[in-house]
């Protein structure tokens, strides 16, 4: 199942016992899936046409008698084309508008640059009062939309547009938590997205050398519970961080900042190296392209052992 | 239909809304306000604070409660004057605008201001917010009316189209637009700096029941008001104005978009305020 067909089917199940969420599409609900609550709940769901920045404002008037406003198209569009809307109508005035960047980081891979966001995280996580969601799979997906329904407050998630493997079974979701998918002595990878389940590819790969790699789920971006992440790194001898993003400003650089207030910590952030995407003929070659795959991983991780040695 | 006493009456709070206005902006040394703009629409803020709408300044969160929203956030003052006129907080509140720690800020804020709806100031967003409120209370089969302020410079924010014609598109005839058609922005004449054309037409043409009044004759702001609403289709008042209205050196003058009084010109300010004012043309 992917991260987006839960967003539609999550939406229509909370829509059927909370009759305040409403949903705003901008001509991309069959591709974000709200499509699936616009034929369950059509006289809730508010098709806004290619008119991000009017969704955005008109999302937060909505917010204002009392709905739960669920926004969504491409990342790059519902973060990026309204940013200065969800600033000022939104954030400032902390309205419980909820905000999805669908298709998110190179997910969208044959759209090509336009269409694939890798600032998202950045852009919305230095916003005041704006909480940024990053899960790993689909299960962790309807598990942050159920919190965001259940909480007030101006709302990010970041979904990645294809399958994803399965990898956080069994687990809760709690705002702020960073949590240890599997253990590790020697280094410890924080990943977030699509880089989880490559992580732990990576750490497969690395167990055969003899190196362990912890791999660390970052499902929230912000809040970020700093004793969450000094416990997960405690005794790694290097740390990375790995995301489907810039490793300028994003989930990397949240647990840098983290990380280095506490002590002087060498932390090696993987992500798209500042360059806009490009298209591809499918996402793996395109993940390969830009260095985000198990392999690229583990070797980051070698290296990252050779310099602490 | 509004009645010679109640105009009168709506005239009277203008003056003294125009009197808060220059106060709030004062003559001392680096203060400035934005005096053009806030003058040009207060007499039909004062007509719908004091007449058309429904208002509760002892509950601000009335369910019952009709919208207003000022989506050319700079003319803050005007919008202050006619809340503290009504005792949504205390008047000498106005003292203290855009002071660290005030309740009043540069710009309308919602979580520090009972009675603003909606954070405005930066420009074009209010006409969307105010569609949002007006697709929410449709929802919830309520017959409340959203009111929104825009500036005719403000017009050349593409999403106020966006909003336009959406308002048109969903059929939210409980929300009516304002423009303050006082063809004067900050840099110049509107006309100079980026004309917005033919403004009835367009919005005529984006599918909304348009009436041109003047934005001074609180009689026929009055009757615009109380106009028929034509079913399903959004209503815009395009209220001819004068920005700096009744205030000599700052009438139709860009300097006053956002400026500073000399002591000698916030004392002829007030003083024409009260000669100048004319109930009924």
């Amino acid at each position: 199942m992917s991260q987006r067909n839960t967003y539609g089917q999550t939406l229509v199940d909370m829509g059927a016992v909370d009759k305040r969420i409403v949903v705003l599409e901008a001509d991309l609900s069959k591709s974000t899936m709200g499509t699936l609550f616009e034929a369950a709940y059509p006289e809730r769901f508010f098709e806004m046409g290619i008119a991000e920045a009017n969704m955005a404002s008109t999302a937060a008037g909505l917010s204002i008698t009392g709905k739960i406003p669920f926004m969504a198209s491409f990342s790059v569009f519902s973060s990026g084309r309204c940013y200065d809307q969800i600033r000022t109508s939104v954030c400032i005035p902390a309205l419980n508008v909820k905000i999805c960047g669908s298709s998110a980081g190179l997910s969208d891979y044959g759209d090509g640059s336009t269409h694939q966001s890798i600032d998202d995280i950045a852009i919305m996580r230095v916003l005041p009062n704006m909480q940024v969601f990053t899960p790993a799979d689909s299960a962790e997906t309807g598990r942050i939309l159920k919190y965001m329904a259940e909480t007030e407050g101006p709302m990010y998630i970041r979904l990645n547009r294809n399958p994803l493997p399965d990898v956080t079974e069994g687990q809760e979701f709690e705002p702020g938590l960073v949590y240890t998918l599997r253990d590790g002595r020697e280094a410890a990878v924080f990943a977030c997205g699509v880089m989880v389940s490559i992580a732990l590819e990576a750490a497969e790969l690395l167990e055969k050398e003899g190196v362990s790699l912890r791999v660390i789920n970052v499902p929230s971006v912000k809040p970020l519970t700093a004793e969450s992440v000094y416990a997960a790194a405690e005794g790694a001898k290097c740390i990375l961080t790995a995301e489907e993003h810039s490793v300028m400003g994003g989930m990397g650089s949240a647990i840098m900042e983290v990380l280095c207030a506490n002590r002087p910590c060498r932390v090696r952030r993987l992500g798209v190296e500042d360059k806009f995407g490009s298209s591809a003929e499918g996402y793996a070659p395109l993940l390969a392209a830009y260095g985000l795959t198990a392999e690229a991983v583990a070797e980051a991780v070698r290296e990252e052992m050779r310099c602490v040695q | 239909m509004a009645e010679p006493i109640q105009i009168q009456r709506i005239a009277e709070k203008s003056r003294k809304m125009r009197h808060h206005i220059v106060d709030m902006i004062g003559c001392e040394d680096g203060k400035v306000g934005h005096l053009g703009g806030s003058s040009s629409i207060c007499d039909v803020v004062a007509a719908l604070y004091f007449y058309k709408m429904k208002t509760h300044p002892d509950n601000p969160q009335n369910h019952h409660r009709d919208y207003f929203l000022l989506s050319k956030g700079h003319a803050a003052l005007v919008q202050y004057a006619a809340l503290a006129e009504l005792g949504y907080f205390p008047l000498e509140e106005l003292r203290r605008v855009k002071t660290l720690g005030s309740i009043l800020q540069g710009h309308p804020d919602r979580t520090k201001t009972p009675g603003v709806e909606a954070n405005t100031g930066s420009l074009g967003m209010g006409l969307s917010i105010g569609l949002g409120i007006a697709l929410g209370l449709k929802l919830d089969k309520k017959e409340n009316m959203v009111y929104v302020v825009i500036g005719d410079g403000e017009l050349a924010e593409g999403q106020i189209w966006e909003a336009a014609m959406a308002a048109a598109s969903f059929k939210s005839d409980n929300l009516v637009a304002i423009v303050d058609r006082n063809r004067i922005q900050a840099t110049g004449a509107i006309a100079d700096r980026m004309d917005i054309g033919d403004v009835k037409y367009k919005w005529e043409a984006f599918g909304w029941r348009v009436l041109e009044i003047d934005g001074h004759n609180i009689r026929e702001i009055c009757e615009a008001l109380d106009s028929e609403r034509e079913q399903e289709k959004p209503t815009m008042i395009l209220a001819n104005t004068v920005k700096g209205k009744y205030i000599s050196f700052a009438e139709n003058n860009a300097a006053f978009h956002n400026g500073g009084l000399s002591r000698e010109q916030y004392e002829q300010a007030h003083s024409e305020i009260d000669s100048y004012m004319e109930v009924v043309k």
